[in-house]
């Protein structure tokens, strides 16, 4: 570890675990006070690591700083006699001192505890992703803004409305129950689900809190599948078609930082471990009545797992985006489904049905109808690079742009 | 030349102006660089000493109790002795520290005889 780097990284990884455990143990009302502790803390380790260096475990270091704070803030106007203790939940026997858990253990059911918490039906579903991101994955509103492209200002008002929300619904931060899981886990591997698509698809320039996003969704959807309870097809399914998406992430940038799409990419560079783990996830999935959309968007991310292109393989892809629309239609979806439509069928049809949708104020659409009259008619396909361009809003999407442009204006005239 | 303490204080409350993990880590660089810089020009009268965090408080009733609260506004954060000719000196020292740009204060004594 780059010691220039050290107490980002501790932030990232330890800030939400400790989170996770105060407010496990405090309850969800006290969340501000777990935010303050650990914030002291880490300020505290600035100090102390500047004068001595930077302890031979700073983890540890960090864990034990945590937890007198927490037991000095309990004893503090007896406190945890007054407040905490009538609640039984907190409570802990007679004359025996209150203890705060950071076993490895506690901890990730700490988490999985936060995340039914924080996906309460009682949270608007906005407000749920954001303090997913700053509770459970450890990120501050600077990097919230970052990936949402607003400024820290809005983003903690959002913040501290959520967190408002979710002091006055009170909701306990304990291992859900199997009727809480079937009840939240749509909105928890929702939440899930968009935190990774931030990170993959996103505007935001910053590459490093993309990937990191990406990482995080996988990690919280893992708590999800270590725990019996919520081991569901659907969480597995979701944690599959992650797996397969994230194989390409290197893959898709070139040498000079432009989108490589799809077919440009250099499959050898796809990670075929997180191939692998997709594939296990896929046949984890495979069981009990329910197919999900993420059941078939992972089928259709497993088939991208294989370049080489057959027609059974466009066939099935135009198939799985059918039945997928069937289930839930978005735009997004259905454009998509029109290139596989292009692979399987032809670029006339595709044509006809990308054109119907008219995603006028989308980069995608534009740069889709290039790609499609390419070949077709090609001074179309230019002007449709041209306003995909134009709409394009970071600068690898306007490179890639510019690229093809630039191969369709110098390509000899037949 | 006569000693001085410097005090290093700091509100740990304001949480709107909470600093991101790239501010502490730089806030961390910046406290190693004015230490490296005091000893260079020799300016410590005491060697550096780390304090922990969590200590002790006797009240005036004697009792003791577990301490500093994370409840206090403001919180000693450490103090350092160093060498100057006066306050005009020390002050002109003090303003270096990192612990201002998070919104703390340093409280500076000359020792006295």
């Amino acid at each position: 570890m780059e010691e220039s780097a050290l107490i980002p990284h501790l932030f990232r990884t330890e800030y939400r675990k400790m989170i996770s455990v105060l407010c496990a143990r405090f309850g969800i009302e006290h969340i501000e006070q777990a935010e303050d502790i650990v914030s002291e803390t880490f300020l505290a380790a600035t100090e102390s690591w500047s004068t001595r260096g930077v302890p031979e475990n700073p983890q540890g270091w960090l864990y034990t700083t945590a937890k007198h704070k927490t037991l000095n803030w309990l004893k503090r106007n007896n406190f945890f006699r007054e407040k905490l203790l009538p609640d039984l939940r907190y409570s802990t026997p007679e004359g025996e001192e209150p203890d705060i858990d950071l076993s490895d253990r506690n901890i990730s059911d700490s988490q999985l505890a936060m995340m039914f918490t924080v996906c309460h039906p009682s949270i608007p579903p906005e407000s749920q992703v954001a303090l997913a991101l700053n509770l459970l994955c450890g990120f501050g509103a600077q990097e919230i803004a970052d990936a949402y492209l607003t400024t820290p200002a809005v983003i903690y008002k959002r913040l501290g409305r959520a967190k408002e929300k979710l002091k006055e619904a009170g909701i306990p931060v304990e291992q859900p129950s199997a009727r809480e899981i079937s009840e939240r886990i749509n909105a928890v591997l929702k939440t899930i689900y968009l935190l990774f698509s931030e990170g993959y698809f996103s505007s935001s320039n910053n590459a490093v809190v993309r990937k990191e996003l990406c990482v995080e969704a996988m990690r919280l959807n893992y708590l999800l599948v270590e725990q019996p309870l919520a081991n569901l097809p659907a969480a597995n399914a979701l944690l599959a078609l992650m797996c397969f998406h994230a194989s390409r992430f290197d893959a898709r940038v070139g040498e000079s930082g432009e989108i490589m799409l799809y077919h440009e990419q250099d499959a050898s560079r796809w990670n075929r471990e997180l191939i692998e783990k997709g594939e296990y996830y896929l046949n984890q999935a495979a069981t009990g009545p329910m197919l999900t959309t993420y059941h078939i968007e992972a089928a259709i991310a497993w088939w991208h797992t294989h370049q080489e292109d057959t027609p059974e393989k466009w066939d099935n892809i135009l198939d799985l985006y059918n039945r997928l629309l069937i289930l839930q239609y978005s735009p997004m979806a259905a454009l998509n489904r029109t290139y596989a439509l292009a692979r399987a069928r032809g670029k006339q049809p595709a044509i006809r049905e990308a054109e119907k949708l008219a995603l006028t104020d989308n980069f995608l659409y534009y740069s889709l109808l290039g790609n499609l009259y390419t070949g077709v008619d090609d001074e179309k396909a230019i002007r449709h690079y041209q306003t995909a361009r134009q709409l394009a809003n970071t600068p690898s999407g306007v490179a890639a742009m510019e690229k093809y442009i630039a191969e369709l204006t110098h390509r000899p005239v037949h | 030349m006569n000693e001085f303490l410097l005090v290093f204080r700091r509100d740990y409350k304001t949480r709107e102006t909470q600093p991101s993990p790239e501010q502490l880590q730089a806030h961390l660089s910046r406290w190693r660089a004015w230490f490296e810089d005091l000893k260079a020009r020799d300016l410590l009268a005491r060697p550096l000493q780390p304090w922990e965090p969590a200590g002790k408080v006797l009240k005036h009733d004697k009792s003791v109790t577990d301490g500093p609260f994370a409840e206090i506004k403001e919180s000693i954060g450490g103090f350092i002795v160093i060498k100057a000719e006066n306050y005009d000196q020390a002050v002109k020292i003090a303003e270096g520290s990192p612990i201002l740009e998070l919104g703390g204060s340093v409280e500076i004594r000359q020792a006295a005889g």
